[in-house]
């Protein structure tokens, strides 16, 4: 990968901003939050060879520490460290080793604080990505963040564009609790203007209005915004008038936007790439249907991956996750629906 | 030899006796439902404890797991707060959070015991990678049954330690049964320190009854751990004189998996006696002053237990404190 600072770097005076893909904005910000502050260093299998994303080496020394393949002792390693004053931010590389870690994370990572009074801060980051979408087949290919949703103690977030990439990583470093960036390979390698100010931040539980409409809102989770996009094209000028939300955070969320949107559209569409029992639009609609019965215009849709592993195979892989068609299709029948006949 | 003073020798014999004394009493309290849940007693296993604790100093890092009372008391851990937290007060160290399994004491260097064995090992050599990268002192040492040195984390955090020459200790309070099997029937080396070897570190099989062995052998990989050499793996002999654990109300659940005569022998060693023994002959202390420091210990202990008994238990108005520090209320 090129060098992630020396970007060319457009000078607008008050907002000056960088194109970096996603990876480079999640690495370079790594890196600037390792400047401003010592505590914090990273640590990941394979991590000085820079198989993920290159670090300055020389500069930092053993603060990037290439991690053996101990799953359960890295995340512990960095609970450790982070309860005695550092600031680790472990890259566990693919999202499916953090099963490996799973009592380190869940039983150690998510309650230590909460066992022991308050005494203990965790300020750690774990970083993963997952590998959908590129025949990597059902050990790298998960969407587990749902998983996670489910512990309490946990924060999480799914950055879906470079900006975010940038903004949530360095909330995630700055936040004084565990939490988890679920990173998506597909999106590693997008471009995008990522402002170059050292202090530019997304705060965690802030989610994102990325179209503004009155009609349907349809909520997306990572990657799945991208179909979301692709689904509007299809649309094309329809005459249905469409609010995007990007939650950004998973926990905490931000209800408050997304309830606000549906209270004015009283349409609502979920779009997740993760299956669906128990799952995040699973969430998001139970929290409508709670807080909106009878007052919504339609029945709340969701399009997810089904409660299925994805095949290495390409058009079995693809063919699980959702489409722009049927994406199209949610928010298009949402938008029409008429009452049902009884 | 490490010298010991004559101040420390009579503080290592009052934390042993803190542990017996507190154990006996949380016990009595367990079995008439004061404290709920189960417990777990360091009974028979003061002298393992109290023998590394005492060779740590405050500031140095400790983690342990669910026979857990012993261990911030033998770091220094006041009584009160421990004893409170048993009985699931506000007052209590973890304010009524964690109970009996998970006592930590941060201002100590507790950073707490677990409920999962073999947990606390990773955290440890977490806790002495941070020493190393904050360019400490400090050491951190990790308390684990012979159970847990079959746990993936137990080899992980050796190698891991190993590798990057940690100042960790691995102790391994061996007191030959996990829960009710054998360790023998268990662990594929006649001695758990001989695992040591598969990660080039030292393994030292200790005899966990005296007190000043144990004291030994710890300042040892203290003093290896500070200067830079790394982990050091302690295979510590004990014995419980208790089972497993107390489970009060719901009855003595385990099946006789050990011989009176077993039992009895092990007690003959009685680590506390052993070491009062050791103060007399040595002049230490003689049998009144042996008595004395006892007769302050169960007033220290009765002491705990007023206190917890006359602290609140936390209000319910409380029970979502302490999920972030950064605040985000929990969704109910």
């Amino acid at each position: 990968m090129s060098s992630i600072l020396s970007d060319e770097v457009h000078q607008d005076s008050s907002n000056s901003t960088v194109k970096q893909t996603f990876l480079e904005a999640t690495v370079a910000t790594i890196v600037e939050e390792m400047r401003a502050d010592p505590t914090v260093f990273t640590m990941g299998q394979d991590i000085r060879g820079g198989v993920y994303g290159a670090y300055p080496l020389a500069e930092f020394g053993e603060r990037v520490r290439s991690l053996p393949i101990s799953e359960a002792a890295n995340v512990g390693a960095a609970i450790g460290s982070a309860m005695t004053g550092m600031r680790p931010v472990l890259d566990m590389t693919i999202a499916t080793f953090l099963y490996s870690a799973m009592d380190q994370i869940v039983n150690q990572a998510a309650k230590s604080r909460f066992l022991f009074g308050g005494q203990a801060r965790l300020p750690l980051v774990i970083r993963c990505t997952m590998f959908y979408g590129s025949s990597q087949a059902a050990h790298h290919n998960d969407r587990a963040y749902a998983m996670f949703m489910h512990v309490p103690g946990l924060k999480i977030v799914v950055p879906s564009s470079p900006v975010n990439a940038k903004g949530l990583m360095r909330a995630a470093i700055r936040s004084n609790d565990p939490v988890l960036v679920f990173e998506d390979s597909t999106l590693w390698g997008t471009r995008g203007d990522v402002p170059v100010d050292p202090d530019f931040i997304i705060p965690l539980g802030e989610a994102e209005i990325r179209q503004r409409g009155s009609d349907v809102t349809v909520i997306g989770i990572g990657q799945s915004l991208r179909t979301v996009d692709q689904a509007l094209k299809l649309l094309g000028k329809d005459g249905i008038s469409i609010e995007v939300i990007d939650p950004r955070s998973l926990c905490p969320f931000d209800w408050k936007t997304v309830l606000a949107s549906v209270d004015k559209t009283r349409r609502v569409v979920v779009v997740d790439n993760g299956p669906m029992t128990c799952g995040v639009a699973g969430e998001i609609l139970a929290t409508v249907a709670e807080h909106f019965h009878g007052r919504l215009l339609a029945p709340p849709k969701r399009v997810t991956a089904p409660d299925m592993h994805l095949a290495f195979s390409p058009q079995l892989e693809k063919a699980l996750l959702p489409s722009r068609e049927a994406v199209a299709e949610a928010i298009k029948s949402t938008f029409e629906y008429r009452g049902k006949e009884i | 030899m490490v010298e010991l003073s004559r101040e420390a020798k009579i503080e290592m014999l009052r934390r042993m006796l803190r542990i017996r004394i507190f154990d006996e009493v949380a016990s009595e309290l367990q079995a008439k439902g004061e404290i709920p849940g189960p417990l777990h007693t360091s009974i028979g296993q003061e002298a393992e404890v109290v023998g590394a604790c005492m060779a740590l100093s405050r500031q140095d890092y400790m983690t342990g797991n669910h026979r857990s009372h012993g261990h911030p008391i033998g770091k220094g851990a006041p009584l009160g707060p421990l004893m409170a937290e048993l009985l699931g007060k506000e007052t209590g160290v973890c304010k009524g959070r964690g109970g009996s399994m998970h006592l930590a004491d941060f201002a100590i260097g507790s950073l707490g015991e677990s409920g999962i064995v073999g947990a606390g090992m990773p955290i440890a050599t977490g806790a002495a990678l941070s020493a190393k990268l904050r360019g400490t002192d400090q050491v951190a040492l990790t308390f684990f049954g012979d159970g847990a040195s079959n746990t993936g984390p137990f080899h992980e955090s050796l190698n891991l330690a190993a590798i990057w020459k940690l100042p960790v200790i691995f102790l391994c309070e061996n007191n030959g049964y996990a829960v009710v099997t054998r360790a023998s029937d268990m662990v594929a080396v006649e001695n758990i320190a001989d695992r040591a070897t598969a990660y080039a570190i030292p393994g030292e099989v200790v005899d966990g009854q005296n007190v000043l062995s144990v004291h030994e052998a710890t300042s040892r990989a203290v003093k290896r751990a500070q200067s830079g050499a790394g982990p050091t793996l302690l295979d510590v002999r004990t014995y419980r004189y208790r089972d497993h654990a107390e489970f009060g109300k719901m009855g003595d659940s385990v099946a006789s998996y050990r011989s009176k005569e077993e039992v009895e022998a092990a007690r003959k060693r009685d680590p506390i006696e052993m070491f009062a023994k050791i103060l007399i002959e040595g002049e230490v202390l003689d049998e009144d002053g042996v008595a004395s420091v006892r007769a302050q210990v169960i007033s220290e202990v009765d002491e705990a237990v007023d206190f917890a008994r006359a602290s609140a238990f936390p209000d319910v108005s409380t029970a979502f404190d302490f999920l972030f520090v950064d605040a985000v209320a929990p969704r109910h």
